[in-house]
């Protein structure tokens, strides 16, 4: 049932390199600090950090205890303390001065990560440690999830940069594809599509010309990369997602390619902390599958173990001891990740299969493919009054704009309305926020611009605004889905049912409703090797200016190379995009792989835009 | 050739020395070197000499001169002494010479007698004045020893890093030492002094006095001492004429030796090398030159002129008005080759090769001779490492021709040695060339402490960048370290010229330089802007194509402004936060808010900072920018996060709404005062009934009511917040639910038609598992629902009938797929039949 690759499909580079590289740096930064000390972490980095170095690694490099950072001092005796931060640091602050009141001095050392800030030092200052504080950095940019998927770990990009306009991060990912490309050699073709895409692809190659050399004469492992702004497609970020995989992020929340799953699937007391990957072969044959499917795999899979246990009768006793010393621990494996795969089903069932979640796909399908658009908006309006859910209920609220390229003034203020006599004024904010972002907007009366709007076209056309971004310029934009839409060929025309056991393209991963928009342009980009013949698309994209093509004649890639392609999301991709490209390079004999600034989905999304804490 | 060791004598048994000139001295001195304070540098530097040091006169011609000249004698400096009077010169490793006042002041200056910096040797010198100064070299840098007129001594190891140290107080010392040294021991500087008979040793701590061993009896005084280049040996001149030679710690003797010469000599120093077991000592008096060691004859020269002796690492340096001379002992390889009558192997193939160039047959005969020996590889080596030692390139050449006629005869001979030997020998015939004047030997380069890198920085020094450059290409040295380093320097050079015009300038950098690798732009621009050029140094950034490296210098020259355009360039943010602190702190308020707003980019950084860090600063920035939708929801965002009261957040909210009316944002403004009222109301029902209301949503303060069994506040609450019918509905019939309170729902659901319907009633109550309630409902609800709600309830036969009955295909389905087992078996059938009817028709 998993489609299996096909043969000639290339090889993929071994990123486990970039986690030794990682935690290499994490002891070196340890051991500057030498004897016992304590480790504040931010809890951001909890994860992340879990998956670079356990606690034993940890213990012999002498950290004597962890603490996660909150806003309390915590007691600790050691002499010696480290704090490991994101670019928050207010905390260590408090923590350096509570230790300063209480007249005890320490060594503190604040390690930074990815990326030191310029400001992180300023504000130390300001608040009078930073001669307390020694600072360093911890350049871990890349934390390899799976074989074939890279997060940077930065949930926080998308808000910063789509919502905020703040570039930092645009450095970091032009540094994490420096340390790529010094890895497994530069990139021959490279393409990508919006602002950020851009400005990070300059960035990175400002990067590599300083840096001259060395990494010339490497041989490229990775043919293509690809650069795709998450604005480019946020429907497909928005829809629900029904492949396993996406599924269980929807529903339980994946964390850094791990997922705690709780007493209802575990069916014991206890919750499991799992680690998602390829490794857990279950999960690796059912992970891309449509949901539909997965019950009735898992059934197969399980009267097979049976099969494979019952051998074990009529065996006599060398064969008896073979099968205990070399099988029984696999099958005992695959039975315990069985059961939890089986636990997990059940109670996405349990929640996904009631009328409401039919409902629901139904209005999204009906938004996607834009008919009955009074009924959906209906719906949404009933959602929203039955205060179902305010996560759900805003992310509909954003399908319905960005496929209708914009709500229509009546139904933008009754629907705010509602939602806001739902939830509380204070989504106020919120909207504001969707509206900035060009996720929430209403329909402008023909062409005349708002006064924000008309000062954005002004800055643009400033000569120095060519480079740059402005929050507002997304006020400026529409999104054009539906004409989008019809020029890919985004809703499939389907004859009939569609067979999601056999898909016969991209769109299977949303029930055969439609192809997902990031994956088709990658597609189509790669079957041209360029933007030609893409100008309308591009167009329609409001990226006439962000897309770009550069290749470099580079003999020396290999064909196989030539068919591995690294897509880089910028701002967060979802499990369901990782699928339909997995299930395209299968149809197409090329290997993705996905490097993305977070895993992401239609909820974190909205909480990213979102001003109110739930 | 019989003549070629003619300048060789020998000292005792083994050693021969000799003498060899290295130039005719070019300069045009008018005085005797006597009467000028002298000072060369050590590996073949510069001299210096400050003429008419001592005269008080203040007339202008009368005024002492600094003189500064190469090895050579060409002149690279002359300035009028317009300072103190001068105690001593000398030179420091890094070819800056050091002039010590009388007063205690250090003034330094370059080789081009560009003055660079001074310092002062402290204010105990300052009072006693400076009665003799040594300039002296350890391993780590250069250091300055003085003796006061105090009798006291003061010194700094390293006057690059400035420590001074006074040293103790010898007991007893009235009057000045007859002589005195620096020694280095131990990585600690000392010094060693004479008074009388007595020697002492002065380290940081204590005084002690020391005696050396073995010293003949009947010293009086001790008239001279010489301690040797590498810190390892001392000897000392007494006044009856006789010569101690040992180890500089005083342990042990070498030699001794008696010249019968009572007179004070005017220099003495080691003369010995590296490695060799020959250990000497040159003593110089007014027209005498003597080498004496550890045997019983010395060797003497003669002195036509007053004559200056520099110490060497592997000889003598001697220069006088008209010549320049090198003394040394005869390296061993060419001794073997050049040794009259000597076999060594080198010597044989030197000959083998001059034969053979006679075509002459005794070549071959010489050649067996040493391949019988098998000592051919030998010979090679020798003649290899003895063209090293040569100072004439003939006498290299025919060394060189020997060794490569040799090689010829080997199987495997690797070329190596050959091939930098050669290399090197062109670098240093370039190098002593009379123009250059860098009188290097081969053992300084190669062996010691000089590298190409230092020889490629004196030359720089003596802004020799053609030559540096020739060498550089020459010797295939990286770009980086190599020409484009020199370049850079030479650029530096050029900022300086202050009499081509900035255009001018920055043009010919550019031409040369091109995006050389390893230059660095700013670099030179931090030069020029260091010699007050600011307008060439912003002309030459533009050059620098890293915008990274612009913005430091700019923000150093003020132009923070264009600081701040590159550092958006560069796209690195954090350099954009640098400019904008810089700017915060540089321009007013206004001036900094009006540049924020050219740049977006940057205006988005510093609100992200401000958000942060400053939100009052924030508000200003949104009120500057009349950015009041923006605004509004910053007093929003206050009115949750920051007040406590309620009568604050109202009044935020207010403030908040007022601004959404200025930013035409009538939505905006109506819900935020819809939120100020029901803010209010939420208080007085709080203060009323009891409970938690503020902060709920409308809907949610409805439904507290209703739960609260205030139905009639609810209605009230709808009709003044205009909530609509249908969530109304929604929102009792939810809540009655929760309550379970099924008689007001029936009576609720009989108030009016039901805007959402009745299936809604029927989930619910399913919900609560209330089957009961929920039939009640079912058969309300409307007929395109009906067959949803029966099949809620569990009425599966009715809802096979009302599908039938509706003809709809995908009802029946629907209903198909709830029968379940045998109980609705005969339903199924039902159903199965219709269908098959429908079908018919």
């Amino acid at each position: 049932m998993a489609f299996p690759h096909r043969p000639d499909a290339p090889e993929l580079p071994d990123f486990s390199m970039l986690k030794r590289l990682a935690r290499d740096q994490l002891i070196y930064l340890l051991e500057q600090l030498p004897g016992k000390k304590d480790l504040f972490i931010e809890a951001d980095l909890m994860s992340p950090l879990d998956r670079i170095a356990n606690v034993s690694i940890l213990k012999q490099h002498e950290v004597d205890k962890l603490y996660k950072v909150e806003n309390k001092p915590a007691l600790s005796s050691n002499e010696h303390k480290l704090l490991a931060c994101r670019a928050a640091f207010l905390f260590s602050v408090d923590l350096v001065n509570a230790d300063k009141l209480a007249g005890r001095t320490r060594k503190y050392k604040v390690i930074f990560s990815p990326q030191k800030f310029y400001a992180c030092e300023m504000v130390l200052e300001e608040e009078g440690i930073y001669g307390d504080v020694s600072c360093d950095e911890w350049a871990f940019s890349l934390l390899p999830l799976d074989v074939d998927l890279l997060s940077m770990e930065l949930p926080e990009f998308f808000r910063d940069y789509f919502l905020e306009g703040d570039q930092r991060w645009i450095n970091t990912v032009a540094q994490a594809l420096h340390l790529l490309s010094t890895l497994y050699g530069s990139f021959p073709n490279c393409y990508g599509i919006g602002r950020c895409a851009k400005m990070s692809y300059e960035l990175w190659r400002k990067l590599e010309e300083e840096e001259d050399g060395e990494t010339k004469g490497r041989r490229p492992e990775i043919g293509h990369i690809f650069l795709l702004d998450r604005d480019v497609d946020f429907v497909t970020a928005l829809c629900s997602q029904v492949v396993y995989e996406g599924l269980v992020d929807d529903t339980f929340r994946i964390k850094c390619g791990s997922v705690d799953f709780g007493p209802e699937v575990t069916s014991s007391d206890k919750s499991l902390k799992v680690l998602l990957n390829a490794e857990d072969k279950v999960f690796n044959e059912i992970r891309n599958e449509h949901f539909s499917n997965v019950f009735g795999f898992l059934s197969q899979k399980a009267r097979n173990l049976q099969a494979q246990y019952d051998r074990r009768r009529g065996m006599d006793i060398k064969q008896m001891k073979n099968f205990v010393s070399q099988e029984l621990k696999g099958l005992k494996q695959e039975h315990r990740l069985l059961s939890l795969h089986i636990g997990a089903c059940e109670s996405i069932m349990k929640k996904k299969t009631k009328q409401d979640f039919q409902e629901l796909i139904k209005t999204e399908h009906a938004l996607l493919e834009g008919f009955n658009i009074r009924e959906s908006t209906s719906y949404i309006e009933e959602h929203i009054d039955r205060q179902v859910s305010p996560i759900e209920s805003l992310r509909l609220m954003c399908l319905l704009s960005i496929t209708e390229n914009g709500l229509i003034p009546k139904d933008y203020r009754s629907l705010k309305t509602q939602y806001l006599q739902s939830y509380g004024p204070d989504h106020l904010l919120t909207f504001s926020n969707l509206r900035r972002a060009g996720l929430l907007t209403e329909q402008a009366p023909g062409d005349t611009l708002t006064a924000v709007e008309s000062k954005v076209s002004k800055l643009v056309t400033d000569k120095a605004a060519g480079k740059i971004t402005d929050a507002f310029s997304s006020l400026a934009k529409r999104s054009n889905f539906r004409a989008i839409s019809k020029k890919l060929n985004l809703i499939p025309r389907v004859d009939g049912e569609y067979d999601l056991k056999v898909p016969r393209d991209m769109a299977y991963v949303f029930s055969g409703a439609y192809v997902p928009l990031s994956c088709r342009i990658v597609e189509q980009v790669l079957e041209r090797r360029s933007w030609q013949g893409l100008d309308e698309v591009v167009r329609l994209l409001n990226c006439s200016e962000f897309a770009f093509t550069d290749m470099t004649k580079d003999d020396k890639a290999s064909s196989e190379s030539l068919r591995l392609i690294l897509v880089v999301f910028l701002g967060g991709c979802t499990f369901s995009e990782v699928s339909a490209l997995r299930f395209l390079g299968r149809e197409k004999g090329y290997r993705f792989i996905f490097l993305t600034t977070a895993v992401t989905n239609s909820a974190r999304l909205m909480e990213a835009m979102s001003e109110v804490k739930a | 050739m019989d003549c070629y060791t003619a300048n060789w004598n020998p000292l005792g048994d083994s050693a021969f020395y000799r003498k060899y000139e290295l130039y005719s001295m070019d300069w045009d001195l008018k005085e005797e070197l006597r009467d000028c304070l002298v000072a060369a540098a050590p590996y073949g530097g510069p001299i210096a000499l400050l003429r008419n040091p001592w005269r008080k006169e203040k007339t202008a011609s009368m005024r002492p001169v600094l003189d500064i000249y190469s090895a050579s004698g060409m002149p690279l400096a002359s300035l009028l002494w317009k300072s103190g009077p001068v105690v001593s010169l000398g030179w420091s490793a890094e070819e800056e010479l050091l002039c010590v006042q009388e007063d205690g002041a250090v003034l330094v200056y370059g080789l081009h007698g560009d003055f660079r910096r001074h310092f002062s040797m402290g204010n105990e010198v300052l009072q006693n004045r400076v009665l003799d100064a040594r300039i002296f070299h350890t391993e780590f840098g250069s250091g300055v020893a003085i003796l006061t007129g105090a009798h006291r001594f003061t010194l700094s190891a390293n006057v690059g890093d400035l420590k001074l140290r006074r040293m103790p107080e010898v007991p007893g010392l009235q009057s000045a030492p007859s002589c005195w040294t620096t020694l280095c021991q131990d990585r600690v500087a000392q010094i060693l002094l004479a008074v009388g008979p007595d020697l002492y040793l002065l380290d940081h701590a204590a005084c002690s006095a020391v005696t050396p061993p073995g010293l003949a009896p009947g010293v009086s005084s001790f008239l001279q001492m010489a301690v040797s280049f590498t810190y390892r040996h001392l000897a000392l001149f007494t006044d009856t004429g006789y010569i101690w030679m040992g180890t500089a710690s005083l342990k042990e003797k070498l030699c001794e030796f008696n010249c019968n010469i009572r007179a004070p000599p005017k220099q003495m120093v080691w003369c010995s090398r590296p490695r060799s077991k020959e250990r000497a000592v040159v003593v110089a008096w007014e027209r005498r030159l003597m080498v004496v060691g550890d045997a019983p004859e010395s060797i003497q020269f003669v002195l036509d002129e007053d004559s200056y002796l520099v110490p060497e690492l592997d000889g003598v340096r001697i220069f006088s008005r008209s010549t320049h001379e090198f003394l040394h002992e005869v390296p061993v390889a060419s001794e073997e080759i050049f040794k009259i009558a000597s076999m060594a192997p080198g010597a044989l193939l030197l000959e083998a090769q001059k034969e053979y160039e006679k075509e002459s047959q005794k070549a071959d005969e010489y050649l067996r001779e040493i391949q019988e020996l098998g000592q051919l590889t030998q010979a090679v080596q020798q003649c290899i490492e003895a063209a090293g030692h040569e100072h004439q390139p003939d006498m290299q050449k025919s060394l060189l021709r020997a060794a490569s006629f040799g090689k010829c005869f080997l199987d495997r001979f690797p070329p190596d040695s050959f091939v930098h030997m050669c290399q090197d020998l062109r670098v240093l015939n370039a190098v002593r060339d009379y123009h250059i004047g860098i009188p290097l030997t081969y053992r300084k380069y190669r062996y010691k402490q000089l590298t190409i890198q230092v020889l490629l920085d004196r030359l720089v020094l003596r802004r020799l960048y053609p030559l540096a450059i020739q060498i550089c290409e020459y010797l295939r040295l990286p770009e980086v370290q190599g020409v484009s380093r020199i370049l850079a320097h030479w650029a530096c050079y050029k900022v300086q010229q202050k009499d081509v015009s900035d255009e001018d300038v920055a043009r010919a950098i550019n031409q040369k330089l091109g995006d050389t690798p390893g230059v660095s732009y700013s670099d030179i621009a931090a030069r020029a802007y260091g010699c007050g050029r600011t307008e060439l140094a912003i002309k030459l950034l533009e050059y620098e194509p890293r915008s990274g490296e612009q913005v430091p210098l700019l923000l150093k020259m003020k132009r923070s402004k264009l600081a701040l355009s590159k550092a958006i360039e560069s796209g690195d943010t954090d350099l954009v936060f640098t400019v904008l602190l810089h700017l915060k702190n540089e321009l007013n308020r206004g001036d900094f808010f009006m540049t924020l707003r050219n740049q977006p980019m940057a205006l988005s950084l510093y609100r992200q900072f401000c958000k942060h860090q400053e939100l009052e600063t924030l508000k200003d920035l949104y009120n500057q920018d009349d950015n009041h939708q923006e605004l509004g929801s910053f007093h929003i965002r206050a009115s949750y996060a920051a007040e406590e009261r309620i009568e604050g957040r109202v009044a935020a909210l207010q403030t908040a709404a007022d601004a959404f009316y200025k930013a035409k944002n009538e939505f905006a403004a109506k819900a935020t005062e819809d939120q100020m009222r029901l803010l209010r109301l939420q208080r007085r029902l709080e203060d009323e009934l009891g409970g938690q209301f503020l902060d709920l949503s409308l809907h949610d303060t409805a439904t507290t009511l209703i739960l609260g069994g205030h139905n009639k506040r609810a209605e009230q609450l709808a009709r003044d917040f205009r909530i609509p019918d249908k969530r109304l509905w929604w929102l009792k019939l939810t809540a009655l639910a929760d309550l379970e309170d099924w008689e007001e729902l029936e009576k609720f659901s009989k108030s009016k038609k039901s805007p959402i319907g009745y299936l809604p009633f029927v989930e619910i109550c399913m919900k609560q598992h209330n089957k009961y309630e929920a039939k009640k409902y079912a058969s309300r609800v409307g007929p395109e629902q009906k067959v949803k709600a029966l099949l809620l309830v569990g009425d599966v036969a009715q809802a096979a009938d009302v599908a039938i009955e509706h003809r709809n295909e995908a009802e029946l389905s629907l209903v198909l797929s709830h029968c379940t087992g045998a109980t609705d078996g005969a339903t199924a059938d039902k159903i199965q039949r219709a269908r098959a009817q429908a079908q018919k028709k």
